[in-house]
């Protein structure tokens, strides 16, 4: 059998090391939060073939109309993308009727979306208590369904701490894309955590739950070897599910789902393969750490458990 | 045992001619056949929602101080005023719903003048003086008129009612009274007119002796009266089943506007049509590619279960995309990609038994002690695992919902329905077909038929 669990501590330090240089840049660059929680707004528009209007008169446009902060950028598309502070629906008649007069052109309104600032903030509060109160309503499931294993409030706990490695993963990932490809953290960001926590913590079930029923056959066996050995046996259903099906249906959304859902199957994709890596890698690796009490060694004999 | 066996067959093939009937058709219908008369119709027309075919959303909220309760009733009256109006407009497929305490989100697929909707909206109460020629229009009814937004303009509405000609508004009024009336002891509502409107009003009248001139506030039938005497003197009373509380409601309403509470606007979405036409081809294209690399990957890994595993999936999304239509979801990008995922929840149940199932046949058992095993084992991990994916969507719903951010909410309907049926398919279905299969097929050789 495949001896996974003995080299516990170099998956450790894999995590931190795919985990750390995301968040540094993620929160080193500013949180890149988009118009749903800080309010303002984003206006697309599409001009006639051949009219382009610079920078600078876009933003003189919007000082007419009383906004100074505007933001222009040209799409792959061609089309113009203006983030700015929010814009009443007056001003925004106002911006394109003077974008029309200016380029004599059509204009095209593709997206546009405006989110007043007090609703902003508060969506923001209300998308953290969502987060907290996901992952406390888990927690407390998990401690029920183990009720009658010895220790079931450790399962509860492995879950929730394999769960932030993969809530921090996301948010790595969203730090590397907000560089790379100006992504932001929207509601829909927002959806995809949400379905992540839910997908991580359905994994670690499925591994623990094995553990759980083996803990009943195998009672004389080492705790490691018994974790170890119910991890190979649901290891199988780990490739399948996730990386064949889930994945694959994930893959294809992110390659021909269309911009609008690209940067929300992505997280997915990554979210959901942190949420399997981590039930083998992470949580069932903090259960046998926390059985062995293996910190208390950690100081004293250094060299023996970097095996 | 063989019998029950039919039982299950025969249960699962009417559920799904009743799937495909939905998912088939625009509008379903059960008509007597002795009396030509229908017994039930439902329109099931798939919906789509604004990220897919362009639109406008709007989220309003109370314009109050912070902290003031605002009676559920009030809300519910606002929304009804809000949709009144709106309708008014000809968009089809409106949807005004209360989001929270202090929110009103309207949704208009397909709208292109977000002004007009916008301005519709956050006008105070319209009242209107309609010609309704010889018709009395019941108190409380709502008409359709030709008066939109500020302009006369083509008639909106279905075609299956009548559209009226408004003669003037609201706005011509001057001042509003309350008086008592006294012959009958009700009260009465007396208005003055601007010059203008004393014009319009005196020249209606005189031509129009002895028509209904119908009164309405927010297209809804206050007062019907019959033309007497010409009225030129730019005064005049609406007459009504009032009490002195509602005329001055009334007359309240006239002045300041109808909506109980004042709403603004906090949250504008426009997409245009293009955008959203796009996305929907594209997810719809990677949809598909995505479930046939999947679906050949089951049969071949896991063979003649994979193939029973495959049949159940598309059994599954049948029974979903029926559900959908059946009940007026919206279909959204999001919501898309829930189903998504929600196929392959229902795909790992399956995948759980199928790896019981080899392990029990490794282990020696016979085929009919390894299904029985198989299952047995596999269900506590299977729907504790779906337990932990529904918490999440019920928490993603709540939070949807109190924002009027419907493509979360979408999202989190989808994955948690989808995670409901495939719990059915990949126990039930699943497993009857597979009986039916062993039965039809015997299989001997279970390296070749199973994959082990």
């Amino acid at each position: 059998m495949i001896d996974i669990l003995s080299k516990r501590y170099v998956y450790f330090i894999a995590s931190v090391l795919v985990i750390i240089p995301g968040l540094i840049v993620l929160f080193t660059g500013g949180l890149p939060l988009s118009i749903d929680f800080t309010g303002g707004s984003l206006l697309e528009v599409q001009l006639s073939a051949g009219q382009t209007l610079s920078t600078e008169t876009m933003q003189n446009i919007y000082e007419n109309a009383g906004i100074d902060d505007a933001q222009v950028q040209t799409t792959e598309n061609g089309t113009l993308l203006i983030r700015s502070s929010f814009l009443t629906n007056e001003n925004r008649d106002v911006v394109l009727s003077s974008m029309k007069s200016e380029t004599g052109s059509d204009v095209t309104v593709i997206r546009f979306d405006s989110v007043g600032p007090s609703i902003g903030s508060q969506v923001a509060s209300r998308a953290a208590q969502a987060v907290g109160i996901a992952a406390l309503a888990v927690a407390l499931f998990i401690r029920y369904v183990f009720r009658n294993v010895p220790n079931a409030f450790r399962y509860g706990v492995c879950a929730i701490i394999a769960m932030v490695h993969d809530v921090a993963v996301v948010f790595s990932v969203v730090g590397i894309g907000a560089k790379l490809f100006d992504w932001q953290i929207d509601a829909l960001f927002l959806t995809a955590l949400l379905t992540v926590i839910g997908f991580s913590v359905q994994d670690k079930v499925v591994v623990f739950d094995r553990i759980r029923e083996n803990s009943n056959i195998f009672r004389k066996l080492k705790y490691e070897t018994l974790v170890n050995h119910s991890i190979v046996q649901t290891l199988q259903r780990s490739i399948n599910t996730q990386l064949m099906t889930v994945e694959f249906l994930l893959l294809a959304l992110a390659l021909y789902g269309g911009v609008t859902l690209q940067e929300f199957a992505v997280i997915l994709l990554v979210g959901l393969f942190s949420g399997t890596y981590s039930s083998i890698f992470i949580a069932a690796s903090i259960l046998v750490v926390w059985e062995n009490r293996e910190w208390q060694n950690w100081f004293r004999k250094p060299q023996q458990n970097q095996a | 045992m063989a019998r029950n066996q039919t039982n299950r067959i025969f249960l699962i093939l009417f559920v799904l001619a009743l799937a495909l009937w939905v998912d088939l058709s625009s509008k379903i219908e059960i008509t007597n056949p002795f009396q030509d008369t229908t017994l039930y119709s439902r329109d099931v027309k798939p919906r789509l929602g604004l990220d897919l075919q362009g639109g406008l959303q709007v989220l309003l909220e109370a314009d109050v101080p912070e902290g003031t309760v605002i009676n559920r009733d009030e809300m519910e009256t606002a929304r009804g005023i809000v949709e009144n109006r709106t309708n008014a407009l000809g968009v089809s497929e409106n949807l005004i719903q209360v989001a929270g305490d202090r929110r009103i989100v309207g949704e208009f697929p397909g709208a292109e003048d977000a002004d007009a909707i916008l301005d519709i909206i956050q006008q105070t109460g319209l009242l209107e003086f309609v010609d309704t020629g010889d018709t009395i229009p019941e108190e409380g009814t709502i008409i359709q008129t030709d008066f939109i937004t500020g302009s006369v303009t083509a008639p909106a509405g279905d075609g299956t009612q009548p559209v009226y000609h408004t003669i003037m508004t609201g706005k011509e009024l001057a001042s509003i009274g309350v008086s008592p009336d006294q012959f009958s002891g009700r009260y009465a509502i007396d208005f003055t007119l601007s010059p203008e409107g004393a014009k319009i009003f005196g020249d209606h009248t005189s031509a129009n002796n002895g028509k209904i001139l119908t009164i309405t506030l927010d297209k809804r039938v206050i007062s019907a009266p019959r033309i007497g005497d010409p009225i030129t003197g730019g005064q005049g009373t609406i007459t009504g089943d009032f009490t002195v509380e509602s005329a001055n409601a009334l007359a309240v309403q006239l002045k300041y506007g109808s909506l109980p509470i004042p709403l603004k606007v906090v949250e504008t979405r426009i997409i245009g049509p293009t955008l959203g036409a796009d996305s929907l081809q594209k997810s719809l294209r990677a949809g598909a590619i995505g479930m046939i690399v999947v679906v050949l990957f089951m049969a071949i890994y896991y063979r003649m279960p994979g193939i029973v595993a495959d049949l159940s999936i598309l059994f599954y999304a049948a029974i979903a995309f029926a559900i959908f239509k059946y009940f007026h979801f919206t279909l959204t990008l999001p919501s898309i990609a829930g189903f998504l995922l929600s196929t392959g929840a229902a795909l790992d149940a399956n995948i759980l038994i199928f790896e019981r199932l080899k392990e029990e046949l490794r282990n020696g058992r016979n085929l009919v002690q390894a299904i029985d095993q198989a299952w047995d084992r596999a269900w506590p991990s299977i729907w504790e695992s779906n337990t932990t994916t529904l918490i999440t969507s019920l928490i993603l719903y709540w939070f949807g919902s109190t924002f009027g951010a419907t493509i979360v909410k979408g999202f989190s309907l989808t994955l948690a329905l989808g995670v409901g049926v495939s719990l059915f398919t990949a126990i039930y279905v699943t497993r009857s077909l597979l009986a039916l299969f062993l039965k039809t097929f015997k299989p001997t050789n279970y390296e070749r038929w199973f994959g082990i």
